[in-house]
């Protein structure tokens, strides 16, 4: 006897409702044992990770704003993704658009220049991460150059331009040298939505993103497209879609959303541009993407929980003296327990009872 | 179910209440910290204060670690999850978290900062740093001594005043002994990579370095400076364990001292905004043993760290001349002053490199 995964013949529709809830649920058993081996009380740390951050002002804006990059990157990633064009290099155009966006707010410090420098900021980051990610996307394009190599080896182009500019000619005048421009003048920051928070205007830029994917993906014919492109290609042709126009698009998109992202977060809660702007958000927001399984309204509460994560475990290690690792561990046996869940859609266990003939065929 | 919800509950509120009483009585003191506590470099210093400090005055104070920190977006966060978990005094050790702890500080003017290497104060944010350029001075000398090839390897981390006045004084030492002396200058551009670290020694090995220097936080490149049979300078911590035989020296970071007396003073109410940029003789940082060299050498080395201690020998005297071959102005009247070392932002005479950025 033994227990195999045998295809579904259609998808199950229950499970792909159930399966998140299946691994929140296993994951927090798993991590009750693990913090019980800690000796350390199974409820308070889970009370700490998932509840407190969610019952007070400032924690929900701090997961916010957490989110906001990431949920921006994933939406265009997973419009890429459905379109089976694989950009792995949001993060270089993140930094683009970053870089970009900064050059008008370093270009005008200290200039009377008046309220078009932000809206200007925003627009050239966009541009600019579209163009960065159009390059593996006409690599591919014309010369069948792989996307996924290109558009990651750009990452680490734009991360040492970035430090070139800050060492170099943006450096801080008055900063003993040290790698970042001045601090931004406030027309070239993005506004606070809460005073004395940190919730900014980038949080609702991101749920227009949301929203206009939703209606792209949902109510267009270019939506339908790039559906049909990802899910059947041989089916597109027929239907005389061009997939290499919708590679070109959904990764001038997906650059473009990034390298908002990028400029937002430099004109938002860092303030200045400085090495170290990303903690990897382009590299989390492909985790964000498919945890929300490339739907938009799940890839914002992927953000959302995946934020909530980062916050919890900062309040882990402070009320709990939970090490920083365990909240690591934490993330990866989640995603672990999200994808496993998920090919129960497609899969379901099955007991065979073993048949030597079959066997010996199948060996 | 109902039952097992309301144990939850209870549960809860007792830990709640018995975590307020014990927060009630004690100081809370936080620390964000760069890397992972087992770096065994930088961060691993800090956290050795931070454990010296808890058996100092354990009972009177509760401290918290955040580890790991970016430099980023995410360093505020950080610091204001501290103050608002009642962390009364707060020390972010790292350059990168200056602006961040300038901004949570002036949202809570009653909480006291103290930022480590950093330039931007306020009434309720300290900084507070080390001449490790004391110490590089004595590692020049020792360097120049050793070293049969005239070259040395030095891996930068990034190419900021701290690091770059370390490079000058190494230099300006090595030269009292070896006036044609070399150095080979790698920027790893990180303060903590192992990977990266090694490749740098690796390389600055083949281009002829025999005495490897680091401004980077792990042992790796001394492992490599071992598996060499060549010789290199521990950084923040006592590195000999990763080169027994290779060992010359460390800059040892002790922050023990100045984080027990800081704290003193937050319990007193006597605490003050400062800018605290300690050498040898105010123990801000020491010299691990003199190992692995003839008895000569190890004499020159405790010479001249008697004589920076006493304040006889300043390694930055007058003149000081630059790589154009210009005198550099001399502000602090027999030495550079203190500011022209803090923001140093050129080469001296004798290093055949170009500085990134200039």
């Amino acid at each position: 006897m033994q227990l195999v995964l045998e295809k579904r013949a259609e998808r199950s529709n229950t499970i792909a409702l159930i399966s998140p809830l299946i691994a929140i649920g296993l994951t927090i058993v798993t991590m009750t044992i693990l913090f019980a081996i800690l000796g350390k009380n199974p409820l308070l740390a889970l009370q700490a990770y998932f509840i407190a951050p969610l019952t007070d002002g400032y924690s929900l804006q701090e997961i916010a704003v957490k989110a906001t990059p990431l949920v921006m990157i994933a939406i265009g990633l997973s419009l890429c993704y459905l379109a089976n064009a694989w950009n792995i290099g949001a993060e270089g155009q993140f930094l683009i658009g970053a870089v970009a966006g900064s050059w008008i707010a370093v270009k005008t410090q200290g200039t009377d220049a008046g309220v078009w420098v932000l809206p200007a900021m925003l627009v050239l980051a966009a541009a600019a991460g579209a163009l960065y990610a159009l390059i593996p996307a006409i690599c591919k394009v014309k010369f069948g150059a792989s996307e996924i190599l290109t558009s990651l080896m750009l990452v680490y182009v734009a991360d040492l331009l970035l430090d070139y500019l800050v060492r170099g000619p943006w450096r801080d005048p008055n900063g003993f040298n040290f790698p970042t421009t001045a601090e931004f003048d406030p027309v070239a920051t993005v506004p606070l939505l809460i005073e004395g928070g940190r919730l900014h205007l980038g949080s609702i830029i991101a749920l227009l993103v949301v929203a206009a994917a939703a209606v792209l993906l949902g109510r267009t014919i270019k939506g339908f497209e790039i559906r049909v492109v990802g899910a059947a290609p041989r089916a597109a042709r027929f239907g005389g879609f061009n997939s290499n126009q919708l590679i070109l698009l959904t990764f001038a998109i997906s650059g473009a959303l990034a390298g908002l992202a990028g400029i937002i977060e430099v004109a938002g809660p860092v303030g200045h541009l400085q090495p170290g702007i990303s903690p990897g958000y382009g590299f989390t927001a492909i985790i964000v993407a498919f945890l929300g399984r490339l739907n938009p309204i799940g890839i914002l509460i992927a953000g959302l929980f995946l934020a909530l994560t980062f916050i919890g475990g900062e309040q882990a290690q402070i009320a709990m003296k939970i090490p920083l690792d365990v909240t690591k561990v934490f993330q990866g046996i989640l995603l672990f327990y999200v994808l496993a869940c998920d090919s129960l859609i497609l899969y379901r266990f099955k007991l065979v009872f073993p048949n030597r003939q079959v066997a010996r065929g199948a060996g | 179910m109902r039952k097992s919800l309301l144990a939850l509950a209870t549960g809860l509120l007792l830990a709640g209440s018995i975590g307020a009483a014990s927060a009630a009585d004690k100081l809370k003191v936080g620390f964000i910290y760069l890397g992972p506590i087992g770096d065994l470099g930088w961060t691993y210093q800090h956290e050795l204060a931070r454990q010296a400090l808890v058996k100092e005055l354990g009972d009177k104070i509760e401290t918290t670690y955040l580890e790991n920190v970016p430099e980023g977006p995410d360093a505020e966060r950080a610091i204001e999850q501290l103050v608002r978990a009642g962390n009364k005094l707060i020390f972010t050790t790292s350059f990168g978290y200056m602006d961040p702890t300038l901004k949570v500080a002036k949202k809570y003017p009653n909480v006291h900062f103290e930022h480590a290497t950093g330039y931007k104060r306020d009434k309720n944010m300290s900084t507070y740093s080390a001449k490790w350029y004391q110490g590089r001075y004595i590692q020049g000398l020792i360097a120049a001594k050793m070293s049969k090839s005239g070259v040395l390897g030095y891996i930068g981390s990034f190419p900021i005043p701290e690091v770059v006045s370390g490079i000058n004084a190494t230099i300006l030492a090595a030269q009292t002994i070896n006036p044609n002396i070399k150095v080979k200058i790698i920027w790893a551009n990180t303060w903590f990579d192992p990977g990266k670290e090694a490749d740098a020694a690796k390389a600055l090995i083949d281009q002829g370095a025999d005495v490897i220097m680091q401004h980077t936080d792990s042992p790796a490149a001394m492992q490599i400076a071992s598996e060499r049979g060549k010789f290199a300078f521990g950084q923040d911590s006592e590195m000999i364990k990763f080169g027994p035989k290779t060992q010359l020296t460390s800059i040892l970071d002790t922050w023990a001292p100045y984080y027990i007396e800081r704290v003193k003073a937050e319990l007193d109410g006597t605490w003050k905004s400062e800018d605290s940029w300690g050498g040898l003789d105010s123990h801000m940082f020491a010299m691990a043993p003199y190992t692995n060299m003839p008895d000569d050498v190890k004499k020159i080395a405790e010479d001249a760290q008697a004589a920076i201690t006493a304040g006889k020998l300043h390694p930055f005297k007058c003149p000081v001349v630059g790589q154009d071959g210009k005198e550099i102005e001399c502000k602090g009247g027999a030495n550079l002053a203190d500011g022209q070392i803090l923001g140093m932002n050129f080469y001296v005479k004798g290093i055949d490199d170009k500085l990134p950025g200039k």
